[in-house]
């Protein structure tokens, strides 16, 4: 195993993938067939080599693991750098799973161009992988932020009506972060020396140094998750991007900037995160109750889920933040319950698009007459996004929750809130879509989802209800790397003295507890 | 093992066999392969109640790890004990009965194999529910049964009105589960664990101590009952959370019968009772649910006086009666609660079914202004409805006569203000309860009939799958009172270690010697009651309108249901609304886009479009802003030397 590059493999496996396909001759039939065949079966590849990542996974180290690393500039300490820790493998296990199934449901979507879509595709996955398995600041780099390139394609060609506008929105928006993210990784590079990641980890940043690159490192990632208010890009983005573009939007790369603040912000800048967090909390609890609000009022399909998903990731962001291993659990859990979840109801709106070519809610209604199976589909993940116990949006949350209960009551309670609101607008939009008499012309003839729609929803749903009924081997992944990112955050105590840290200073002796 | 475990995961076996299958199975075959396992379910169930409450053979069974997280560490297990085996037996028997039921009374629905499979859904999670050995897995059962019951109130999904109903019962009851969640927060971070065992055994330790919630200092033990309450208020539609269960009722009436009336609405009472070993170390908590209990008793009970529809009297009075459980647990009488939950779930589904049977008969009419005259044509189930009321209104000898005097006894004996509070208000809502249910039983069975001639050649006795179920739950409600008396029996140990009362909560034991009075008023209430009904309804059908008239405001406060659905919609819809769509377009468009990416964007056009007004071409304007710049160096070079 160990002699084999399987990351390097799995990382560019799809770039050869894509440019087999850009091989392809023949009249437009024959070349869209053969590259969606071509892309499917190179992703679907990619899947498998990834699956046995997780085979021979060891969860009893914190390392790094399957690390490759040659010297790349070596006279300047950047090097080519590989290796995934028991945070990052499920990243890169979401990706690979997710982009075969966006290549199934562009199948018949996507007429025009077919070719350049999936070469624009299998790029991405190249660059999605590379930047959650990249050791090395400057490779991560080229990885996020080539994957603007592809990403904007997809929107700016294959998108909606108004896919310039989104598109720019969407590149402007992150453009600016990364810029700054940019000056930090410069900053970090000339006073450490390096670029490697790994050895970054182990130096100490003065305290001052750290507010700055904590806000750089922020201003690119917090447009990523999107926290409120940087998220206005998200539901244009959504809205034109074709559902493929969508799913992996939703699913993998606001991902990006969760996987972010872990990697970085807080095993590197562990005090300027400590300083920070009132803000990150109120940011987000803001951001739940904000975007749950708006989104109850959408008329969109696609918007009223991508403000759902802003709602969703603010969770996700008040869990990394509490310094305690069920909210750093629980917020990785969500964001991977979330990359399920809210990329199988983008799927979901796509079925119905791909009939009856609108996304506005007030066109729908009594589709379960005519498709009882995408009614019975759709249920499961509308229940999933509310976070019912039993799948695995309800474990992510809960995780949370039970984390940031232990640190501020304040911010558990507005964060709470979201399960109402979340309850309310989701049913709302299932029973607006789902129910009522089936009354509209257009949607009468409208047939139940084929043979290829349904072997896309049956992993996601199988994986939604497996995590949340049976999350153990999910999360016993995680427990060595988080708790040792507990020890990079504190490095002076284990995670044992930090949970009893936490619950004093809530039950501090001195001034609370007089019985 | 089996024996244990079975019980709870028949009815999902049946449930996913009819519900996945549902367009290969014919009707008949999904109703009995569901009647079959639930039958099963419930002949084990005796078998375990036998086992548990005779023989003292308590278990708790580990199934698997849920989740683990640092010291965070769930399993799911079943734990059976006294308590469980109660509801076990009540949940599966009235389920059983209700799954038969249907048979007939859906016989012309198109979708059965759907309602079979989400009925012997909903018996699962009502089965995880109380059969959790810790806090998350009775927040799963939890939020089963609600999910159950909306998909349930929502069956017929044409109509609008179910639909809409079916929304209100889940995110109101979201809004318990909201308080629900914190208070297993809460349990956590107090007890470092969520199971029962852990937390239970430390309560008494844990009394007494502080923590800070929301910025103040707070008895800790008090907080978590208020907040676990808060949920039971959400679930078993208590006031100020109820307004979710009479929308309930567009259900099919089976389901009225089985969720809204039996077993789902009593998951907070059960629930209470089961952390009394934490209540009862929190009398502030136990205060509020007094206090609640005997509100809703009485509230509940005025707005079912002045309803026309049959469905919705019975409804408000399944809340009124919930309220009667909630103030017996609020005095540490929960056994006395529990009690009247198994007495009340076989003659309220009894009432449910009855009035399923009269709507069946009336050719789907509920309307109780369009019946009237028909006891005769349909005598079986006219004798069930007064089987039903009696127990209802505790007639003696009759199950709610022992369980509901009980609770009344308890309150009294309690000595305490809200004690007092809770046996005024109960005493006087036993009265209306008798009023209201004869009223339903007058306009519905007696006086000439008001329905149209079509309507009035059909009616027609129920078919035996129908009728059969009912004279199951008749015997029930007739027999249960007296054959589960040992419940509250000051000589047994019925309970054993599931229910815990401290020695100084004496209400439940001082209940048995209070005052000839005290035991002698609910029956004499209950009796005016019905003779008030039948001068009312029966003798002087005159006088109703007239009194509606006369004292008008009441009338109308009552028939609207105090007002709450106006009023939450005006407090709560509304504002969520207005401010969703005001941070859509003001907050998100216009602030947040104007001057972040399209307010830069304008501003790098309109900067572009300067400095391309100043490529004017002219070499005089070039020549002008040289000089201008040469002046300025100048300047400066003479300022700064000085």
């Amino acid at each position: 195993m160990s002699d084999w590059p399987i990351l390097s493999t799995i990382t560019f496996l799809p770039l050869i993938g894509a440019a087999f396909i850009l091989f392809i001759r023949g009249d437009k039939e024959t070349v869209a067939r053969n590259a969606r065949h071509l892309a499917l079966w190179t992703s679907v590849v990619t899947f498998g080599l990834s699956l046995l990542l997780i085979a021979y996974f060891d969860i009893s180290t914190a390392d790094f693991q399957y690390v490759e690393s040659v010297p790349w500039l070596s006279d300047y300490n950047i090097g080519y750098h590989l290796g995934i820790d028991g945070i990052s493998i499920f990243f890169l296990l979401l990706t690979t799973f997710l982009i075969p199934i966006c290549i199934l449901a562009s199948w018949d979507a996507i007429k025009d161009r077919v070719r350049e879509f999936m070469v624009a595709f299998l790029i991405m996955e190249t660059l999605v992988v590379g930047v959650f398995s990249s050791l090395d600041f400057l490779m991560f780099y080229i990885f996020f932020e080539g994957l603007l390139i592809p990403m904007y394609l997809i929107i700016g060609i294959w998108g909606g009506s108004r896919r310039v506008y989104s598109a720019l929105k969407f590149f402007l928006y992150t453009l600016v972060g990364s810029v700054l993210f940019l000056i930090a990784i410069l900053w970090i590079y000339l006073e450490v020396g390096t670029t490697d990641i790994p050895t970054i980890m182990q130096y100490n940043f003065s305290p001052e140094v750290q507010i700055w690159l904590w806000l750089a490192m922020f201003a690119s990632f917090a447009v990523k998750v999107p926290m409120w208010p940087f998220h206005t890009w998200l539901p244009d983005a959504h809205v034109e991007a074709p559902t493929a573009g969508s799913v992996i939007l939703a699913g993998v790369l606001l991902k990006m900037g969760g996987y972010g603040f872990l990697r970085f912000s807080l095993p590197m800048l562990p005090e300027a995160s400590e300083f920070f967090t009132p803000l990150i909390f109120t940011l987000s609890a803001i951001g739940i109750i904000y975007t749950s609000l708006v989104a109850l009022m959408q008329k969109d399909m696609k918007k009223l889920i991508a403000y759902s998903s802003v709602a969703h990731m603010g969770i996700v962001t008040i869990g990394l933040f509490t310094f305690n291993q069920q909210g750093i659990e629980g917020g990785i859990f969500q964001m991977l319950s979330h990359g399920i979840v809210s990329a199988a109801l983008f799927l979901c709106v796509g079925v119905v698009y791909d009939r009856v070519h609108t996304r506005e809610i007030s066109a729908y209604g009594g589709v379960v007459g005519r498709m009882p199976v995408y009614a019975v589909t759709f249920l499961v993940f509308t229940l999933a996004s509310i976070g019912l116990p039993g799948t695995s949006g309800f474990i992510g949350e809960m995780l949370v929750f039970v984390g940031i209960f232990k640190v501020n009551t304040w911010i558990a309670l507005l964060a709470l809130t979201g399960i109402i609101l979340g309850a309310a607008y989701m049913l709302w939009l299932y029973r607006r879509i789902i129910f009522g008499e089936l009354t509209k012309e257009n949607l009468k003839s409208m047939r139940d989802m084929n043979w290829r729609e349904i072997s896309i929803f049956v992993p996601l749903i199988a994986l939604a209800l497996l995590m949340g009924i049976y999350p153990s081997p999910f999360l016993s992944v995680l427990h060595t790397s988080v708790e040792n990112l507990l020890i990079q955050i504190n490095p002076d105590t284990t995670t044992e003295v930090l949970s009893s840290i936490d619950i004093h200073s809530i039950f501090n002796p001195a001034t609370n507890i007089d019985k | 093992m089996a024996l244990y475990v079975l019980p709870i995961f028949l009815p999902l076996i049946g449930s996913l066999i009819s519900g996945v299958l549902c367009r290969k199975l014919s009707d008949r075959q999904a109703q009995v392969i569901t009647c079959l396992l639930m039958g099963t379910s419930a002949a084990l169930s005796i078998v375990i109640f036998h086992n548990v409450i005779l023989d003292g053979n308590i278990q708790q069974i580990k199934l698997f790890d849920w989740i683990s997280s640092g010291s965070f560490y769930v399993d799911w297990s079943i734990r059976i004990d006294e308590l469980t085996a109660v509801m076990m037996f009540v949940v599966t028997s009235v389920s059983f009965l209700v799954h038969i039921y249907s048979i007939g009374y859906m016989s012309h629905d198109a979708h059965i194999p759907r309602f079979f499979s989400y009925l012997s859904l909903f018996t699962f999670f009502m089965l995880a529910l109380v059969t959790s050995d810790n806090f998350l897995q009775l927040f799963f059962g939890w939020e089963g049964v609600g999910l159950a019951s909306y998909l349930l109130i929502g069956f017929w999904f044409k109509k609008p009105t179910a639909n809409a109903a079916a929304i209100k019962a889940f995110v109101v009851n979201r809004v318990g589960d909201f308080g629900f969640a914190l208070g297993i927060l809460a349990i956590f971070l107090t007890f470092d664990s969520v199971s029962y065992d852990i937390v239970f055994n430390a309560a008494p330790d844990i009394s007494g101590t502080n923590f800070v919630f929301l910025g103040h200092s707070f008895d800790v033990l008090t907080v978590i009952c208020i907040l676990l309450f808060v949920g039971a208020m959400g679930k078993s539609a208590q006031f100020l959370l109820h307004t979710w269960l009479l929308d309930a009722m567009e259900g099919p009436t089976p389901v009225s019968a089985l969720i809204h009336a039996a077993t789902m609405v009593t998951a907070g009472v059960f629930m209470v009772a089961r952390c009394s070993p934490i209540f009862e170390f929190a009398p502030i908590a136990l205060s509020v649910v007094t206090f609640f209990g005997a509100t809703t008793a009485i509230f509940a009970a005025t707005v079912a006086l002045t309803q026309n529809d049959i469905k919705r009297v019975i409804a408000y009075s399944t809340c009124s009666q919930l309220g009667y459980m909630f103030f017996a647990c609020g005095v540490s009488a929960y056994s006395a609660g529990i009690f009247h939950l198994t007495t009340h779930a076989f003659f309220k589904a009894l009432l449910f079914l009855g009035s399923g049977a009269v709507i069946h008969a009336m050719s789907d009419e509920q309307d109780m202004r369009k019946m009237g005259g028909i006891w005769k044509m349909i005598p079986l189930t006219y004798v069930m409805m007064w089987i039903g009321s009696l127990a209802l209104a505790g007639v003696p000898f009759f199950s709610g006569f022992f369980s509901k005097d009980i609770i009344l006894e308890s309150a009294f004996a309690a000595e305490t203000g809200l004690g007092q509070y809770a046996f005024w208000l109960g005493i006087l809502a036993a009265a209306l309860t008798a009023l209201y249910s004869w009223r339903l039983i007058i306009l519905t069975f007696h006086g000439k009939p008001r329905a149209d001639e079509k309507v009035m050649a059909h009616v027609h006795e129920s078919p035996k799958t129908m009728t059969i179920p009912l004279v199951l739950l008749a015997l029930g409600a007739i027999l249960s009172g007296y054959f589960l008396l040992p419940m509250v029996s000051e000589y047994h140990d019925f309970w054993g270690t599931s229910i815990l009362v401290l020695p100084e909560h004496s209400a439940l034991h001082d209940a048995h010697h209070v005052a000839f009075w005290v035991k002698a008023l609910p029956t004499i209430a209950a009796v005016i009651g019905i003779g008030l009904a039948y001068y009312l309804y029966m003798f002087r059908p005159d006088l109703p309108p007239k009194i509606a008239k006369t004292f008008r405001p009441l009338y109308l406060f009552s028939y609207n249901k105090w007002y709450f659905d106006e009023l939450y919609n005006y407090c709560f819809i509304k504002p969520a609304k207005y401010l969703g769509y005001g941070l859509w377009k003001q907050g998100d468009k216009a602030l947040i886009d104007g001057i972040g990416p399209d307010g830069m964007a304008n501003a790098a056009v309109h900067i572009a479009k300067r400095a391309i007004k100043l490529q004017s071409g002219y070499v005089y304007h070039y020549a002008f802003a040289m000089l201008v710049g040469l002046a300025a160096v100048i300047t400066w070079f003479l300022f700064s030397r000085s």
